[in-house]
């Protein structure tokens, strides 16, 4: 990908610089201005960023190859560039979409205005957003192992408080175990950027992919950064993490956390794979990532089948989504083993994140207003639901739709380019995966949508007004992810992509999948999908589903968590080297 | 031996005592504290690899000392917040345990 000279500022390299500086300068604003100033600031800057973002499209769609900045006029690699290509700048405009989304959707629950008492919680919340969003953009734009190393510790400061704005005892300490193990993560990660210094004398990007040999030193370096990465992303079974402190969060901060803040480990995994090290990577060591994908897909929809409560099934629902977007790896191989579809699935993977970020995003903030209008948000008890809040769950609904990959979603473009390379190079066994996600999402959406369809008991009266503006925050960005592939055919992937898109062939798919997922959801649920709503808890098909919560509790234990982590890296090296 | 042999000894030791710690300890601050040994280790290891910038005539090679102090400034940093956070959840639980309470059902 870095073929052109890479030693020189394009034009419109310095709007990567504004990306990056605009969000940190806004909270800088903020801190000096004082609290009813910063919401103003975080507002101006919101348009202000997703403009810039959108200008930087336009740089790129204007220059051959990518967009570089260098820092200061110094040239690698003893200076530091900025680099933006085609996945870097899709991500930079939708996490700048999906600010602005969740921007609207905060400024109900996180108002500073005059007549809203300045608190702490809302200070940090507008604060820590900016952050998240500088930090992205410099995981984004980084040029070198080390600024992103930098980079990824910024997002996890950044992502830690989040989890305990409410400040109680046990969102605490959620965030306590989110911080210590992605700082496990992050000593992996160094130690991997060490020892590819140490052999190769060089950080940066480009100047690395062309020396680096498949060799033991550049195996270990790779194992490492991996498995510190997957920490933080929280890849089964690393997501220790995860459910309690995504679950835990205030609404407008889960979706944060969960759209935007594990995309960035995740998006480094992509570049060191596809970009920096082609040559080290395996399609071995790419089946190991993949598999985990599938335990995540696997484990993280059972138990979000058997959650009693919206946030925390959807807090599940991203841990088997992020598998998801592990599947991509093995797609870039070939039969032989070399990786030539290597466009093709880091098209499908980033398609695919940007869809997760839209849809989980407006997940997130629909269960937060189930939650705010009813006072709670336990799934058996949300009969009537769906009268009293139209709009939220609708983008409950449609978000878990766009996420099960109905056309014409992003999700659904992201699995057909998986398909077509999974057939290319016949590893047939990945369709079976890439469907049966897709079945199991189903699965939860058509158990809420029942739920929330129910006829209540006794009429719903006691509801809490919730901001209007919320809800159609959430519906939009709902409607944003189904509506991806469209904006993705217009912009740089081939129409023909979308000709079959709505043949009969599709239409049956897609009930096959909707009814695989009726049945999974009938099977594996805590309580029957219809029926009384007070009948007993089951154990879901022959106990399969409590084995399933059981073998999460296991695995999200700290020690297990950690031999875990050391398994991964080892067993990811051990495959490295044997290819 | 040589001197760099005994610095990378030294990291490996320090990066499997914090690794142990990590696993073993249970409580939070012994585990930050073993990041930091963990840490160190890999700092050793950084600061070792300088020497063989000296093949090129200079004393040594001065980047992994740049990249050093800000790697040893954001470890800093990740400390302070997480003393911070382990501060506040003692204020609030009186207890400084990580395990999640037993589900209800």
């Amino acid at each position: 990908m870095w073929a052109i000279d890479l030693w020189m500022s394009t034009d419109g390299g310095a709007l990567l610089a504004a990306a990056v500086l605009l969000p940190f300068v806004g909270m800088l604003l903020g801190l000096l201005l004082g609290g009813r100033w910063l919401q103003r600031v975080a507002f101006v800057l919101m348009p202000l960023g997703l403009a810039l973002a959108l200008a930087i499209t336009a740089a790129w769609a204007n220059t051959e190859g990518p967009l570089v900045y260098l820092l200061g006029g110094w040239s690698p690699p003893l200076g530091i560039a900025l680099r933006a290509d085609g996945a870097a700048v899709a991500m930079l405009l939708a996490v700048a979409g999906v600010v602005c989304g969740i921007g609207l959707f905060a400024r109900a629950d996180f108002g500073l205005g005059p007549d809203a008492p300045e608190s702490r919680g809302a200070f940090a919340y507008w604060l820590l957003l900016l952050a998240v969003w500088g930090a992205l953009n410099l995981v984004f734009v980084s040029g070198d192992l080390f600024t992103l190393y930098v980079a990824l510790e910024l997002l996890t400061f950044a992502g830690v408080p989040l989890v305990c704005l409410a400040g109680s005892g046990e969102t605490l300490r959620a965030a306590l175990r989110y911080m210590l193990f992605a700082l496990c993560g992050s000593v992996l990660y160094l130690l991997g950027a060490v020892l590819l210094y140490g052999g190769y004398g060089t950080l940066d990007m480009p100047l690395l992919a062309g020396v680096v040999q498949p060799e033991p030193i550049a195996f270990a370096a790779l194992a490492l950064m991996t498995a510190g990465l997957l920490a933080k992303t929280a890849l089964f079974p690393l997501h220790i993490w995860l459910p309690p402190a995504h679950g835990g969060a205030p609404a407008a901060a889960s979706a944060v956390l969960s759209a935007l803040v594990i995309k960035g480990s995740w998006f480094l995994v992509l570049r060191l794979w596809l970009d920096v090290m082609p040559g080290v990577a395996s399609a071995q060591a790419a089946q190991l990532l993949a598999g985990l994908g599938a335990a995540a897909i696997v484990v993280g929809s059972v138990v979000a089948l058997r959650q009693q409560r919206l946030k925390l099934l959807v807090a599940y629902s991203t841990v088997a989504q992020i598998g998801y977007l592990f599947l991509l790896f093995p797609m870039a191989f070939d039969a032989a083993g070399d990786m030539v579809l290597r466009d093709l699935a880091a098209s499908a993977g980033v398609l695919q994140a940007i869809a997760h970020a839209t849809a989980k995003a407006g997940m997130f903030m629909a269960a937060g207003l189930v939650y705010a209008a009813l006072g709670h948000d336990r799934i058996d008890d949300l009969a009537g639901a769906a009268r009293a809040l139209p709009v939220a769950v609708a983008a409950f609904l449609v978000g878990g739709l766009a996420l099960m990959g109905v056309v014409p979603s992003g999700a659904y473009l992201a699995k057909k380019l998986l398909l077509a390379s999974a057939d290319a190079s016949g590893q047939w066994w990945w369709t079976w995966v890439l469907q049966g996600g897709a079945a199991f999402t189903a699965g939860y959406v058509v158990l809420v949508a029942l739920r929330v369809f129910a006829r209540p008991v006794t009429p719903l009266t006691e509801l809490k007004p919730v901001s209007r503006l919320s809800q159609w925050a959430a519906l939009g960005l709902a409607v944003a992810s189904l509506l991806l592939s469209l904006a993705a055919v217009v912009g740089p992937l081939p129409a023909e992509l979308l000709a079959k898109a709505f043949s009969l062939e599709e239409l049956g798919t897609m009930l096959v999948l909707f009814g695989a997922g009726a049945l999974l959801a009938a099977a594996l649920a805590r309580r029957p999908l219809l029926g009384k709503p007070s009948s007993a808890v089951r154990p879901g098909l022959g106990g399969l589903g409590t084995a399933f919560e059981a073998g999460d509790r296991l695995v999200r234990q700290w020690p297990s968590a950690m031999l875990a982590l050391l398994l991964v890296a080892g067993t990811c090296g051990w495959l490295l080297a044997r290819a | 031996m040589s001197v760099e042999t005994l610095f990378a000894l030294t990291a490996c030791a320090l990066v499997g005592i914090g690794l142990y710690g990590l696993i073993a300890q249970p409580h939070p601050l012994r585990k930050l504290v073993a990041f930091n040994i963990m840490g160190s280790g890999v700092f050793v290891l950084f600061g070792a690899l300088a020497k063989r910038g000296a093949a090129a005539g200079l004393a040594a090679d001065p980047v992994p000392q740049a990249l050093l102090i800000t790697a040893i400034v954001v470890a800093f940093a990740a400390t302070a917040v997480t003393v911070a956070l382990l501060l506040r959840l003692i204020e609030s639980t009186d207890s400084a345990s990580l395990a999640e309470p037993p589900a209800k059902d």
